[in-house]
Formats: structure tokens, C-alpha cells, sequence
């Protein structure tokens, strides 16, 4: 059997004014269809074991969460082991559904930015209003950093989960490193 | 700078989150139409100085198309609406009418 990595396998970078971490493997189901009717609900619950966010929000527990995409869009997260089976068990509860799932582990990177400048690195980096009296836990955005494309969500306090197409991992982790290079305080927040 | 509203997810965002796809309400005309109406519908574009309708996609975000009222001028954006209709909003065109009496573009005012 080969040995299965995510894109950076770990890589870490912790001389910064914050923690820069690939999280390693994470499982990704992409759910699309009506995310107002109960049978996709359902599917995504059922899953991954939280309750179902509000749009633009997220609700995620260790490995497992449901981010909010799109109107017609959830990504459930769930750990890497486990994907098959959810995925089985997802599609046997949507059978009949006008609905799609799929799993998009593989396709992305994960990346936690941590300590308490987390906040100012990431706002060097996105078109977003990060101050902490606007973007709080619980909310989920997709946006771009810098040149890609990254969806973030404060996953604790002083920590954004991000992610990133797995294509794009080194240039994110990259860019974060340069965004928390020491001595690069901003002070705003 | 553009500030845009998407109202498929209720994001505002500046421009760059967003990608902008040409002018608004564009007519394709079906089988047994004429060749300038073809022309009309490939070529003829409005350029206007003040108000102007386009189609705008959220393209780092939720990736949904929609459309957009903006001055050409100021940069103001008097609102976003749905890509699923053939005409702006009425309430939305009233606003406009409050700031800017008398615009026009193409058929509507």
C-alpha cells in the first residue's frame, strides 16, 4: 500500500509572529443540490455529526464540520478515514434526491494560522474585514489570498482554518510565511 | 474601487472577489431572426457616461452570476439583482431615479 500524504505532509513554519501548519489530511465531501430541503440537510448532518450552518456560516468540531459554499453547495468535513463510508452512506440517504456528492480530500490543502497576530497576518492577505467586531467564530468566507482562490473560518480563537486547492499548497504556505515573517507586526487590531 | 453586494450569498465584497461579464440584458434572438438583430446582439454595445447595468459572477466566492447598477462616472453601485430576470428591478430602478432624474439606458428610464 502506499503511503498517503496531503500536499505539504505537515510542513510547519513557527519562527513567525504566527503559527503556519498544514494540517495534514483532511476528509472533504463537496454536497451539491437544495440546501433548504431536509433530505440534503439530513445528509449532511447525519455525517458529519453537527447541526446544519446558517449561509456563510460553519460549524465544525475537530475533524468534522458543514461549510456553508453556496446557496446550492455544502463541503462536510469528516476525517480522512472515513470518507468511503460516509460517502456510501451519504448517497444511500440522497438516493431519489436531486442531489450530487463527492469526495474532494485529495483536491485540497489545509492550512491553520495560529497565535495572536493570526488575525493581522491573515488580513494582509485577503480583501476581507477581518477586525474581530466583524469577522467572528462561526463564520465562514470564500474569498482569495492574494493570487488563489481560500475559504477560512475562525476554527478557535487566534486560529483561521484555511483551505486551499491542493495545486495551489506551497504557494499558500508560501505566502503565509512571508505574511508572518518576524518583526512584520502591524498593530491594527 | 467597486463595493459589490452578491445577492446569492449576501457577501459584500470589493472587485477583485468578483469578475465582471459585460453589459446586462443582452437579446439573443431565435431562428427566423434578422441579420442585424445577429449583429445588434454580438456587436451593438451601449457606453454610457453615468448608468449602466452588467453582469457580474462572484467568482472567489459562491460562484453565482448576477447583475449590478453602477455609475461609469462615480463608480457608485446603486444595486445588485438577480441573474434570473430580463430587466432591472422596479424598486431598484427608482432608486437610481432618485439620484440620477432622468437617466436612461436603452429601453428603460
Amino acid at each position: 500500500m502506499s503511503n498517503i500524504v496531503s500536499a505539504l505532509n505537515q510542513k510547519t513554519y513557527a519562527d513567525g509572529i504566527a503559527e503556519v501548519r498544514e494540517i495534514g489530511l483532511q476528509g472533504m465531501i463537496t454536497l451539491r443540490g437544495d440546501t433548504a430541503s431536509t433530505a440534503v440537510k439530513s445528509a449532511a448532518t447525519d455525517v458529519a455529526g453537527v447541526d446544519m450552518p446558517a449561509p456563510n456560516q460553519v460549524n465544525c468540531v475537530d475533524q468534522r464540520g458543514i461549510c456553508w459554499m453556496s446557496p446550492d453547495e455544502l463541503l462536510v468535513l469528516c476525517p480522512y478515514e472515513t470518507v468511503a463510508d460516509n460517502l456510501a452512506k451519504m448517497r444511500k440517504s440522497l438516493d431519489g434526491a436531486h442531489a450530487l456528492s463527492v469526495d474532494v480530500s485529495d483536491a485540497r490543502a489545509v492550512f491553520d494560522l495560529s497565535g495572536p497576530h493570526a488575525r493581522e497576518a491573515l488580513a494582509k492577505l485577503v480583501p476581507v474585514d477581518l477586525s474581530p467586531d466583524v469577522f467572528k467564530e462561526g463564520m465562514f468566507r470564500r474569498s482569495r489570498m492574494a493570487q488563489v482562490p481560500a475559504a477560512f473560518w475562525l476554527h478557535a480563537p487566534d486560529t483561521f482554518r484555511i483551505i486551499t486547492f491542493r495545486s495551489q499548497a506551497q504557494y499558500a504556505f508560501d505566502l503565509l510565511k512571508v505574511a508572518v515573517q518576524p518583526g512584520s507586526e502591524v498593530g491594527f487590531f | 474601487m467597486l463595493i459589490l453586494t452578491c445577492p446569492c450569498c449576501g457577501v459584500t465584497g470589493e472587485e477583485t472577489e468578483f469578475h465582471a461579464g459585460g453589459e446586462a440584458h443582452l437579446k439573443r434572438h431565435g431562428p427566423g431572426s434578422t441579420a442585424d438583430q445577429f449583429e445588434e446582439y454580438l456587436f451593438m454595445r451601449e457606453n454610457p457616461k453615468g448608468v449602466h447595468f452588467e453582469r457580474w459572477r462572484h467568482v472567489y466566492g459562491c460562484g453565482k452570476w448576477f447583475h449590478a447598477a453602477r455609475s461609469t462616472t462615480t463608480l457608485e453601485v446603486y444595486g445588485t439583482y438577480a441573474a434570473q430576470t430580463h430587466e432591472p428591478p422596479k424598486d431598484l430602478r427608482d432608486t437610481i431615479s432618485k439620484k440620477v432624474p432622468g437617466w436612461t439606458w436603452r429601453e428603460f428610464q
